[in-house]
């Protein structure tokens, strides 16, 4: 089993004859996910060359790609003026999960996309995401496939560089991922560490979580309460940037300490009073994921 | 982006919040001249990107031009919060008989444009929160309809009484909205708005941060970016796509991706060092933006060692090392290196690295530990 993504995924990616979105539809498609359809206006009734001889048809909205090929779930890596807009598209064609890559789109046209996405049921992950991975099953976005493996390990994480360390050292001890979810790094993003272990607490395969924040807001406070109350399986925290300077942005858009709120030592002290075992360094989390499964 | 108090008048102005007038002097003359101009008594305050002006003497009060030259003249070349002071805004001082706080800022959790506002301005907001919480309205606006007229009326009602200022209040708090979101800005507040003895309200401070992101469809707002107000190294950054943060300490960073950028900083920290620096060289092995973040982090004189901590997912291990050979022959570089990648085409990596003479490391502890040891020379 998974989270979000599995065997039954069928994508449509928008931006499919872009540089990063034709580098990644390939990247993808060999992984195994099944790539149903492309998106560029403009350029509908091309087809897109994968690996081995494959093609995709490209359509020039989201509606007839939909339509045609009964995708269920888009990824975006459309430039950040227009992404958007795309993001819009895509929750207004019926899939059921908008995956969005794109790092730069202004908050407060997200701050619309989702409301928009809430009042049509339609799940965003990101923006300024690595997109997500379940091993054996389908990969989404752009997260490195030879670093993980099939097992019982959730991995969910604010960064993309950080979650591969995390999960490239799980990997190597045989701990396999049931899926590894990078959530991204802006102030308002679709979908929340809450969403990613909900998910996690009911999926029967997966039977611990790795989460991994940073500073910036209170999603992982938020996230910790949740897991006091509400999970049964074992949850290791880790947080970046104990040493990063209040009121500067370090890198991700949402990574900032306002005022006092946001600190790493603040979430590390969520974390640890409720029940999260905290890893001091990513080398940590390895040994605390197999003492919790001990 | 934060722009200074004097921009983000210009920007209220702009939706027509009372603010009173100003001018930006860089000169004690001129600043004289502008008190001289207003004849009568001012405000020189200093335009940096830091909170606690007033504390650290950088906002005064002026009797006459003398005292506007005098003030001015102390306060241009201060340093506040590790900021020099490169201008101060002269201003007609205002009499006030009340101050109200009204500011806005992306709320995460209900993912839209929030205001909060409180009778009590004139002190720190986040003071307020902590210790009198029942003194503070907050109001979600949602994207979708905007700010409503009657949401207005609400957020005004809890500053005032007086019908009178509650109009006046019910139209600022429509336009402060405005100007946020035609600003792009992430977080504006107007602190303290103050009601006048003649019963007027005014803004007399003002805040604002620009979202980076919205740069690219607001030039306006873009000009107002203030390079004399950020190290010029972060300037270099910018301008080379990388996203840097200087720091005091002597381990230079330089890392790929942002959260490993972070991690990297505080596992320095563990092992006993300091980090110099925040650095992301993002996804890209482009020699040239190597180059860009070694020169960028050699120009800072503290730094005793560069750490590379490079993860290989979709980037391959043999571009960063060609990039990082390829720089280190460019510009000549006096700190010690040592590099530590892992992931894709690791082994073709390595042996680039170790080619050119470089101790290369695969893991993440031992290069720290490493990096540490060396900048202690």
């Amino acid at each position: 089993m998974s989270i979000f993504i599995n065997n039954d995924t069928r994508l449509v990616v928008q931006g499919i004859t872009g540089r990063d979105g034709s580098f990644h539809t390939r990247q993808m498609m060999e992984y195994g996910t099944q790539v149903v359809a492309g998106v560029t206006p403009g350029k509908g009734g091309q087809t897109f060359e994968g690996p081995d001889g494959t093609s995709v048809p490209i359509f020039n909205a989201m509606d007839e790609a939909v339509a045609h090929t009964g995708a269920n779930t888009s990824v975006v890596y459309v430039p950040p003026a227009f992404a958007a807009n795309a993001i819009l598209e895509a929750v207004d064609s019926g899939v059921s999960l908008v995956v969005a890559i794109t790092e730069g789109v202004p908050v407060l046209d997200m701050a619309r996309a989702h409301a928009f996405a809430r009042d049509n049921c339609v799940r965003i992950l990101g923006p300024n995401c690595p997109g997500l991975l379940s091993p054996g099953q389908s990969k989404v976005g752009i997260l490195p496939a030879q670093i993980v493996t099939e097992g019982p390990i959730g991995v969910v994480s604010r960064s993309g560089t950080l979650t591969y360390e995390a999960v490239f050292q799980l990997t190597s001890v045989g701990l396999g991922q049931t899926t590894c979810v990078g959530i991204g790094g802006d102030p308002l993003i679709g979908t929340n560490f809450i969403d990613c272990l909900e998910a996690f607490e009911a999926d029967p395969e997966t039977s611990a979580v790795v989460m991994i924040g940073e500073i910036g807001g209170t999603d992982e406070q938020e996230a910790a309460e949740f897991v006091k109350a509400k999970m049964s399986k074992p949850v290791v925290g880790f947080i970046a940037g104990q040493t990063a300077p209040p009121g500067r942005q370090m890198g991700h858009a949402g990574a900032i300490i306002s005022g006092s709120a946001g600190t790493a030592e603040e979430k590390m002290k969520a974390f640890e009073d409720n029940g999260i075992a905290v890893a001091q360094r990513p080398a940590d989390i390895v040994g605390l994921i197999q003492d919790a499964l001990a | 982006m934060d722009i200074h108090e004097y921009q983000a008048k210009e920007r209220f102005a702009l939706e027509g919040i009372p603010v009173p007038p100003g001018q930006v002097a860089t000169a004690p003359d001129q600043a004289e001249a502008i008190a001289t101009e207003y004849g009568c008594a001012v405000m020189v305050k200093a335009q940096v990107h830091s909170g606690g002006r007033g504390k650290a003497g950088g906002v005064k009060y002026c009797n006459d031009p003398g005292e506007a030259r005098e003030h001015a003249s102390n306060i241009l070349g201060m340093d506040i919060n590790g900021l020099t002071v490169e201008k101060v805004l002269v201003t007609p001082a205002e009499d006030i008989e009340a101050e109200a706080y009204v500011g806005v800022l992306i709320d995460r959790k209900h993912q839209a444009a929030t205001f909060m506002v409180s009778p009590d301005g004139g002190m720190d907001i986040e003071e307020v929160a902590a210790s009198t919480p029942d003194r503070i309205r907050k109001l979600s606006v949602d994207p979708r309809y905007g700010l409503m007229p009657h949401q207005a009326l609400w957020l005004a009602n809890f500053l005032y009484d007086d019908p009178a200022l509650i109009k006046q209040a019910t139209k600022v708090v429509a336009q402060l909205y405005d100007s946020f979101v035609n600003s792009g800005a992430s977080m504006t507040e107007i602190n303290p708005l103050i009601t006048t003895p003649a019963g007027e309200v005014k803004a007399i401070d003002a805040k604002m941060s620009i979202d980076e992101n919205e740069l690219f469809r607001r030039p306006d707002v873009a000009e107002m970016r203030d390079l004399s107000a950020e190290p010029s190294s972060e300037t270099k950054a910018r301008e080379a796509g990388l996203s840097y943060v200087k720091l005091d300490g002597s381990v230079g960073c330089c890392v790929n991706g942002a959260g490993l950028a972070m991690a990297t900083m505080d596992l320095v920290k563990y092992y006993g060092g300091e980090p110099a620096n925040f650095l992301d060289i993002g996804g890209s092995s482009n020699p040239d933006k190597v180059v860009s973040a070694l020169e960028i982090i050699t120009s800072d004189p503290n730094v005793k060692v560069i750490l590379f901590n490079i993860f290989g997912g979709i980037t391959r291990c043999d571009d960063v090392a060609n990039g990082i050979v390829e720089a280190t022959k460019r510009i000549d570089i006096k700190p010690p290196i040592v590099i530590r990648l892992t992931g894709t085409n690791e082994e073709l990596g390595l042996q680039i690295l170790e080619e050119a003479g470089f101790s290369a490391y695969t893991s993440m502890d031992d290069v720290v530990e490493k990096a540490v040891e060396l900048a202690k020379g």
